[in-house]
């Protein structure tokens, strides 16, 4: 077991590896401007400096914990997932309960569904105007922005998760004698989360790309805010660095939320329990 | 095990002469599809099945067989005529006439012993009571160990056992059951008969069982009720009057095998019949 897991980690290296050595010799022989493309050392380095606290740890300006975090790199992060996880509480906490209204009640589906398929196809990037003219410059038009990307990947699954449960369980349930909320909640709604969950990954994955944008426009912190600002210095170094921390917080997310679902839909066929 | 047919209610004793446990009356169910115009489903079913008996419905695929059951549960009523389950015209799907169906229909969401106790829950039974209920009924099909398992982690036949504990839970008088073991191996399924007449026995149950099995409905049933193919009708009621358990290769089961057979496969032909006629329309 152990030697096939080291076995797969070295071939999921080689490549990354491989390149990483080919860039790093490539810079060091002065083949590429270090302003275009800085080595993977130079990154490394300024990567390091941006997540290491600014001045060296002095008990008397407060804790160990708050000395480690002061860093520009957690603040940055931190602001960026304040932004995203906002965004997406209100834009998924929006569309949830739209999205079951829809998926259970014919009415209502025909009613808002029009409505729906106008707004969808717009990117969330064009709302940006119109964000900065609602709401002016902090937070609050990049909440909305964030918001709107996540809305409508969890409104549509949520809608065909609740559309799409198998008529054989609503039987079954309602043989036994459930109806109304008990139907609804114990029944229809645990059928279609498998959509839901898919729909609540999309919706933050979106959410996340939107907060990188709305930082580049309407506010002074955070990871998006943070290269912009690099570009303006012409740091490759940091521009990168900042790249790829903005990549390790999304797989971050990505993997927390992936657990939650394997969790929860752990009854779910096609799911390896125990992984 | 030979006792198990001398205590079978309806098995040799005369029924009571009480109200039957379900009364079809003229039922009647036609459907509009839109390749074939309508669809008579059913014609003027007229059946009653007394209190503890297990009669089975026989026919070939399409003979409206699912039809009829989906009218007594009330699942989808007929255009015409009346269903009333002890006495009681049926209106809607309800707890009293249970379900069993062959696609197991367990809530993959729900462990084994969840699936078994929702029934309850939604009745409002207290939660010791329903601990106790369902403990006992996992027991008596072999499912103690399975209690928190998913449904995904179980075999068909397993599946099947949860689904009749589910229904049990219940304590239904009218147990409906439509091709129940007719996704699963040979062994398993004369394995889940036994252990249906078994229940069926001692908990005194009124089983309408549908089937396209002949031998299956030989095996279960007090009587057999053959089913003709569009319009759906009532071809002949067989009554089986074997002590159970039955032994499938002794003369008279044979006997009865044969004389069934005919009249399946009569209705059989006359459903490729109709099925032809439908291609070359086309
Ligand atoms: N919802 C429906 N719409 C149209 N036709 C139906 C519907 N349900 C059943 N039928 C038709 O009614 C007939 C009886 O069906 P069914 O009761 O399912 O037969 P069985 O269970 O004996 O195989 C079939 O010919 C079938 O095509
Ligand atoms: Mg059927």
């Amino acid at each position: 077991m152990a030697k096939k897991n080291a076995g797969s980690l070295v071939w999921s290296l080689a490549v990354p590896v491989a390149l990483l050595a080919i860039w790093e010799a490539a810079s060091r022989a002065g083949v590429i401007n270090p302003m275009i493309l800085p080595s993977p050392s130079a990154v490394f380095l300024r990567w390091v400096a941006y997540a290491r606290p600014a001045r060296p740890f002095d008990p008397a300006e407060g804790t160990y914990l708050a000395w480690f975090f002061s860093g520009e790199l957690l603040h940055d992060a931190a602001a960026s997932l304040y932004r995203v996880v906002m965004g997406f509480v209100i834009g998924a906490g929006l569309a949830l309960p739209v999205g079951l209204l829809m998926g259970t009640s014919e009415t209502v589906y025909r009613l808002l569904n029009p409505l729906l398929q106008i707004l969808r196809p717009i990117p969330p990037i064009a709302y940006i105007p119109l964000a900065i003219l609602w709401f002016g410059l902090g937070n609050p038009p990049a909440f909305f922005l964030i918001s709107l990307g996540a809305f409508f990947p969890v409104v549509m699954n949520t809608i065909g998760g609740v559309r799409t449960v198998d008529a054989i369980y609503i039987r079954a349930a309602r043989n036994l004698g459930a109806s109304g909320a008990t139907l609804f909640w114990r029944v229809i709604l645990p059928a279609a989360t498998p959509h839901i969950m898919t729909g609540l990954r999309v919706g933050f994955g979106v959410a996340f790309i939107v907060v990188i944008v709305a930082e580049m426009i309407a506010v002074n912190n955070g990871l998006g805010y943070r290269i912009l600002e690099a570009r303006e210095f012409f740091w490759s170094d940091k521009i990168i660095a900042g790249m790829i921390s903005i990549g390790l917080l999304g797989l971050a997310i990505d993997t927390g939320l992936s657990r939650l679902s394997d969790h929860l839909l752990r009854w779910h066929r096609g799911i390896e329990v125990g992984k | 095990m030979s006792a198990m047919g001398a205590n079978a209610p309806g098995a040799g004793s005369v029924p009571e002469p009480a109200r039957p446990a379900i009364t079809i009356r003229g039922v009647t169910k036609t459907f509009e599809a839109k390749d074939l115009g309508t669809v008579v489903a059913l014609d003027g079913i007229d059946l009653d099945v007394a209190k503890g008996e297990f009669v089975c419905l026989l026919g070939p695929s399409g003979c409206g067989k699912s039809t009829l059951l989906n009218a007594v549960a009330g699942f989808s009523l007929p255009t015409s005529g009346s269903v009333k389950t002890d006495g009681v015209e049926v209106t809607a799907p309800g707890p009293d006439r249970a379900m069993v169906f062959q696609e197991y229909a367990l809530f993959p969401w729900m462990t084994v012993f969840a699936n078994v106790a929702f029934g309850l829950e939604i009745k409002g039974v207290r939660r010791g009571e329903i601990k106790e209920t369902v403990d006992a009924l996992l027991a008596t099909l072999h499912l103690t160990e399975f209690r928190e398992r998913f449904p995904k982690d179980l075999s068909g036949g397993m599946r099947q056992r949860v689904a009749i504990a589910r229904v049990l839970a219940l304590d239904s008088p009218v147990l409906l059951m439509d091709e129940p073991f007719g996704a699963l191996d040979a062994l398993t399924r004369r394995n889940l008969q036994d252990e249906l007449l078994r229940i069926w026995s001692e908990w005194k149950k009124t089983i309408l069982f549908v089937t396209h099995g002949i031998e299956e409905s030989i095996y279960l049933a007090d009587r057999i009720v053959v089913m003709t193919y569009r319009p759906g009708r009532v071809k002949k009621i067989v009554e089986v009057g074997m002590p159970r358990l039955r032994d499938v290769s002794s003369p008279e089961f044979n006997k009865l095998k044969r004389e069934l057979t005919e009249m399946v496969m009569e209705e059989q032909r006359r459903h490729a019949e109709a099925e032809a006629r439908l291609a070359t329309a086309d």
